[in-house]
């Protein structure tokens, strides 16, 4: 499950990745939305939206994207709270989504208790709203949060903001384990997971591994549309790979 | 203080963070809502504001000024509170809580370096390691308040993100503490940020109003008609506002920045010239644009240079029960002189807002309290650049 930043580098290059991500036979787009203030997100994917914002991108640059690929892989957005408050509110954001064929959307700033709005305006328009679930969550919390989930459970690997780490947290078979058992819908893992042999080890414990960081990187590096698809291509065949292996 | 600790005003506050802090702040929500019925943190903090930040700070009858203005004008003397500014009754308080709930690192973010030198005070004293964010064109304009910092023990970690000041200095300490929370507690420097941090702040600024209204009550037997502070974040302003809130006859005004003029882009009037939305975990007034993308603010006062407020602002603005207006950088850099003259006080840059506002709306029906947040010393470099050239 390959993330991506809408609009980065540039808005052609993000249309190139997400046809990669597509063609690489990715099972589900995490879409960024370049936000101004993303306090979930590390130094990796902060700056991509700021080179994002700088190059132009919009709301508009990101249901684009999503619409493109939309038919052919399911496609999640990542959109901070202020961007579907603003604009009309999550009713509005919730149509604009639906009708650009998004599969739902991922709120990083609204944790359970600030989203009912939020979450029956996505409802009402058919999406899935996916919660987000930390180490630092408590039990019985974790329990409201898995019943209350839908598409499904973004477990955040480590305590911390997004961005690639050369180690994974001991506990997380556990927690993952932990939230499989309360669940109704499938669990993935996202934060930190930066390299095939780390998603290897997650996709033997939870249903989705999420790659983030390690893919903007990719995509900052190569220089152009073309290069950008090729490098994160080749990185999900080889995650492809070691997953399978 | 009893009742509970609030999340929301009216519709705003609230706690829009990543879900990896909402076991701290449910944390800190607990902790202060025992810690201000304690007696003995109650006995702790009342020692630390007599012998350490050296409270009561006086209410001043500023005659020359008052001459000037029409009407009688007092001065909440907070320049004169430790460390020079409001901002260490809050960061002492603070401290405290954090030395009760046995953590042993505090981060903080700081704009003019006030917040900052506040927090590295309070951790030296008791001895707690401290971390300090700064956007780097803040430490370029605020230099003094860095070496203070550093002389008091802190870490001053440089933010070299957006325009380089108090918005990404928040936002790197949230980010921060959203990777270090079990060990760390951020002190955040305003009545901002996700619950309980509005009400927390505004509870530990208080002071400034409980001391105001009751030195006023003793000297003039009435109370005022109006009090006015200055409104960045909000906290000196909820601070002194708080115990006027049930006096109906009391006039509340806060003066944020106008920077270059509202009409331009340069200006730091989240109340005034703002749109509702999230910022740094609260919903409330905030300069965005259409699409949800926050805005830099400016001020030529880096305490005011800030894009959102504190929530309860908010409220209190759609109520009625205060009103906000603004005041330019011009107007502020000659206030700045003009109290400095009439009365032997320099202001902080912050502050002349306020003073500012007053030399332009005197003749009160009765008196006012002006709260004078802070010293201007830390300023000098920045005013002799801004009015030579
Ligand atoms: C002296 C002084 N006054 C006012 C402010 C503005 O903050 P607030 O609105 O939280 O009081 C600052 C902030 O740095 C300050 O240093």
């Amino acid at each position: 499950m390959p993330y991506m930043m809408a609009g980065f580098p540039d808005p052609d290059s993000s249309l190139a990745i997400a046809e990669a991500y597509a063609a690489s036979g990715a099972d589900l787009i995490e879409l960024g939305i370049p936000f101004s203030d993303p306090l979930a997100d590390g130094p990796t994917i902060h700056a991509a939206a700021t080179t994002a914002l700088a190059a132009g991108a919009t709301m508009d640059t990101a249901m684009q994207v999503c619409e493109a690929v939309a038919n052919r892989v399911p496609v999640v957005l990542m959109v901070y709270a202020n961007m579907v408050l603003a604009n009309g509110g999550p009713a509005e954001f919730a149509a604009r989504a639906a009708a650009a064929g998004a599969a739902g959307a991922i709120v990083p700033d609204l944790p359970l208790g600030e989203d009912g709005e939020v979450r029956n305006g996505l409802s009402d328009a058919g999406l899935a709203r996916v919660p987000l679930l930390a180490p630092t969550t408590p039990g019985e919390r974790r329990g409201q949060i898995c019943a209350g989930a839908q598409g499904f459970v973004y477990v955040v690997s480590t305590v911390g903001t997004t961005g690639e780490r050369a180690q994974l947290p001991a506990g997380l078979t556990d927690l993952v384990a932990a939230v499989k058992a309360e669940a109704e819908v499938p669990v993935a893992v996202g934060f930190g997971i930066g390299t095939p042999e780390q998603a290897a080890h997650v996709g033997g414990i939870a249903d989705g591994v999420i790659i983030g960081s390690r893919l903007v990187r990719a995509a900052g590096e190569a220089g152009s549309a073309e290069a950008a698809a090729a490098a994160v291509g080749a990185f999900l065949n080889e995650t492809r790979v070691a997953l399978a292996g | 203080m009893t009742g509970t600790v609030e999340e929301r005003f009216g519709p705003y506050g609230g706690r829009y963070v990543p879900e990896t802090l909402i076991a701290a702040l449910d944390e800190l929500t607990a902790a202060w809502a025992e810690a201000r019925e304690d007696e003995e943190f109650r006995n702790q903090l009342g020692s630390l504001h007599r012998d350490f930040i050296g409270r009561p700070t006086p209410l001043y009858p500023a005659e020359r000024l008052s001459e000037r203005v029409g009407n009688t004008v007092y001065l909440k003397r907070e320049d004169l509170a430790h460390t020079g500014a409001h901002k260490i009754n809050n960061a002492i308080g603070q401290a405290l809580l954090t030395q009760r709930m046995g953590k042993p690192r505090v981060i903080a973010e700081t704009g003019a370096g006030q917040h900052g030198v506040a927090t590295a005070t309070a951790c030296a004293l008791f001895g707690l390691e401290c971390v300090v964010y700064m956007g780097t064109e803040d430490i370029r304009r605020q230099a003094p308040n860095v070496e203070r910092m550093r002389l008091l023990g802190a870490e001053v970690a440089p933010v070299d993100a957006g325009a380089r000041t108090l918005k990404e200095a928040v936002s790197a300490a949230i980010r921060d503490w959203v990777a270090n929370v079990e060990t760390t507690h951020y002190v955040i420097g305003s009545a901002v940020g996700p619950a309980p941090f509005p009400a927390l702040v505004r509870d530990l600024q208080r002071v400034i109003g409980d001391e105001a209204r009751e030195q006023a009550l003793a000297t003039e037997g009435a109370l005022p008609a109006r009090v006015i502070a200055c409104v960045g974040g909000g906290s000196n302003s909820i601070g002194i506002f708080t115990p006027f809130i049930e006096d109906a006859g009391v006039e509340l005004i806060g003066i944020e920045a106008a920077g270059e003029g509202l009409d331009t882009d340069r200006h730091g009037a989240s109340l005034g010239a703002g749109r509702t939305g999230v910022l740094h975990g609260s919903l409330s007034s905030v300069i965005a644009d259409a699409e949800g993308q926050i805005l830099e603010a400016h001020s030529v006062s880096a305490g005011l240079d800030y894009p959102g407020v504190g929530p309860e602002h908010a409220h209190l603005r759609d109520t009625g029960r205060a009103t906000y207006t603004a005041v330019t950088d011009v107007a502020a850099l000659a206030a700045f002189a003009e109290l400095s003259r009439l009365e032997g006080i320099i202001p902080a840059l912050e502050s002349a807002h306020a003073i500012a506002w007053l030399l332009e709306n005197g003749g009160s029906s009765g008196y006012d309290i002006l709260c004078l947040s802070g010293r201007g010393d830390k300023d000098l470099a920045e005013v002799l650049e801004k009015t030579s050239g």
